[in-house]
């Protein structure tokens, strides 16, 4: 693994089995209506924020989200 | 013309005619305060102890009705301990530790506050406004019979000012007619609406929140509520978007709706309706007497600056903040005890008039902590957008199975005092490894020690702390009190003022905040550092 200051946010591949990642969080949202979703979000949002428990570290998630975004 | 604007509970210096009234030419005061609230009662006692004369004029004679300022904190009753009326508002005042909170009809969890031991006074007590107030002016009228120079003055209203180059001439209407009367310096103590900075023209800038509480004091008949404090996010009952209950003494609980900003103050005033949001929240059967009621809105906003030549403004004039947190009255009385020494200091020519800019610089950061917080506060208690309400309520949801989500509830973070960190007045840090609480610019942690407790022994003068060693020799010679003190690596004392060292002397100011400590001082570390803390620097 390549070196990294301890509270860099990982923005490179970290997740194994990202094909069987994906399909589990989007099944979580399964027969959810729209508002039901966006709460469970935050829910898991405020869950893996306190697991991090870094402020740069989220600080940097929260501006790495911000700017990928397109207004739509 | 001079008609109350609300009623009086305690109708405590009434009008009488003062020989100010019949002089030929304005007669000079060194200190005029205007407005009896709580802070510009405790600047008046602070000033009178100090043997400043101080006359306090305010347009009532008494302290009006309403529990209000309900919740004073620790740093509060420390100040008023020093000030020697503390005893009667702890014996009188209700002290709780549980606190529950809802969300809907279920409880999300309960919090026990547990506070630090070792202190002389509780974290915080619940009294009516109008009883702290009588317990400031019983002192007060005790200080006069010991010869401080104090005068209240009822039904004495401000007119107008006007900034003199060495002080302040006011017009001032009475039941009897007008007179004029002069100060060398004038607190303005009249509270978040303050007639004065209007007369001055000064702006109190900030943030409106568009949002309306209903207070109802209500004495339980028969029901034996418990002594903890409640508070719902939108509880079931509907019977406000939020809703606290907090217990005051005589069996009077405060219960406090957020009802939303478009109402009609008359209507939702009238007693059929808030009986109808009481009844749905206690339910039908519990019997209650209505005491007070009231509806409230508020802003966060503060003065630019509390220091306008010769006029200085504390408490709500100066700065207003959202009830939640307890941090309105709380950080008044704390502007009282920064003020009055640095005034009485350049009064008697021991300061220079700088030694007020770093009031305006000290308290000014401490308003804006204390609006910060309860801003947060209120924008966690009534969210302003739906992705807020959302966290908010994902927050609450979280909080009920798993304790991290707790401390992100915010339904008021409790005044805790300021401290100065970037204080000009602060000296030297030079107990490596000492505790960061007891830092230079903190308010001094109280401690039990052999001879009492610490703050008593302070008092309220520059003292010289030495702990667990002496003073260097002449110290006892720059007008300092010295206090020995000898403490244990494991005592609340050592664990607050010595860290991992054996031994320090702290330079602490008469509003008890630490100036500067050392592990090991010289006489001139000592004196530089004195002379900075009295704004010479």
């Amino acid at each position: 693994m390549p070196d990294r200051p301890q509270s860099a946010l990982v923005t490179m591949p970290n997740i194994p089995d990202p094909d069987g990642f994906y399909s589990e969080l989007i099944a979580l949202h399964d027969g959810r209506s729209a508002q039901d979703s966006a709460a469970l979000n935050a829910r898991l949002i405020l869950l893996l924020a306190n697991h991090i428990g870094d402020r740069d570290v989220l600080r940097a998630a929260m501006e790495a989200a911000a700017d990928s975004g397109h207004a739509r | 013309m001079l008609d109350d604007r609300y009623p009086l509970e305690y109708r405590l210096y009434p009008y009488a005619r003062s020989t100010d009234q019949d002089a030929a030419t304005p007669v000079r005061h060194p200190v005029v305060i205007m407005g009896g609230g709580p802070v510009g009662l405790a600047c008046a006692l602070d000033l009178g102890l100090k043997n400043v004369p101080v006359v306090l004029l305010d347009d009532h004679e008494g302290p009006g009705q309403g529990s209000r300022a309900l919740c004073f904190a620790k740093r509060t009753l420390e100040i008023a301990n020093r000030l020697g009326c503390a005893g009667p508002m702890v014996a009188r005042g209700v002290v709780w530790n549980l606190g529950k909170v809802f969300h809907e009809d279920r409880k999300v969890y309960e919090f026990n506050l547990l506070p630090e031991d070792g202190h002389e006074l509780p974290a915080f007590i619940n009294l009516q406004q109008p009883e702290f107030e009588r317990f400031v002016i019983d002192r007060i009228r005790a200080a006069q019979s010991a010869g401080a120079p104090i005068t209240l003055r009822g039904k004495n209203r401000v007119e107008a000012v006007q900034q003199l180059p060495d002080g302040v001439a006011l017009e001032v209407l009475t039941p009897e007619g007008p007179y004029k009367l002069e100060a060398d310096w004038v607190i303005g103590c009249d509270g978040a609406g303050s007639p004065l900075r209007k007369m001055m023209g000064l702006g109190f800038e900030g943030r409106v929140f568009e949002d309306s509480f209903l207070i109802a004091d209500i004495r339980m008949k028969n029901e034996s509520f418990p002594t903890e404090r409640w508070f719902w996010f939108e509880p079931s009952h509907k019977a406000g978007a939020s809703t606290l209950l907090h217990k005051q003494p005589d069996g009077v609980w405060r219960v406090d709706f957020q009802i939303g900003w478009d109402v009609d103050r008359t209507e939702e005033l009238k007693e059929p309706n808030v009986r109808k949001r009481l009844d749905a929240m206690l339910g039908a059967d519990v019997e209650y007497d209505l005491v007070w009621t009231s509806i409230y809105t508020f802003q966060c906003r503060r003065m630019t600056d509390f220091r306008h030549g010769r006029v200085l403004f504390a408490g709500d004039s100066a700065h207003q903040v959202s009830p939640f947190g307890a941090r309105g009255a709380n950080s008044g009385i704390q502007d009282a005890d920064n003020l009055c020494w640095k005034l009485a200091a350049v009064i008697a020519g021991e300061a220079p008039e700088a030694l007020l800019d770093s009031y305006s610089f000290e308290r000014q950061a401490a308003a804006d902590e204390n609006i910060l917080n309860s801003t947060r506060s209120t924008d966690f208690i009534t969210p302003k957008s739906e992705v807020s309400h959302m966290f908010r309520n994902a927050v609450l949801d979280l909080a009920e199975h798993h304790a991290f989500a707790r401390p992100l509830v915010n339904s008021g973070r409790l005044s805790t005092p300021a401290t100065h960190d970037d204080s000009p007045l602060n000296g030297p840090d030079a107990v490596t490894g000492a505790p960061e609480r007891t830092r230079p610019g903190s308010p001094c942690a109280d401690a039990p020690g052999e001879e009492g407790y610490l703050l008593r022994r302070l008092g309220g003068m520059f003292t010289l702390l030495a702990l667990n060693c002496k003073v260097p020799s002449g110290a006892d010679a720059l007008g300092c009190a010295v206090v020995d003190m000898a403490c244990s690596p494991e005592g609340a004392l050592g664990q607050r003022y010595l860290g991992t060292r054996g031994q320090a002397i702290y330079l602490i100011r008469p509003d008890q905040h630490v100036a500067a400590r050392w592990e090991a001082p010289t006489l001139s570390d000592i004196s530089e550092a004195l002379e900075r803390a009295k704004g010479k620097v």
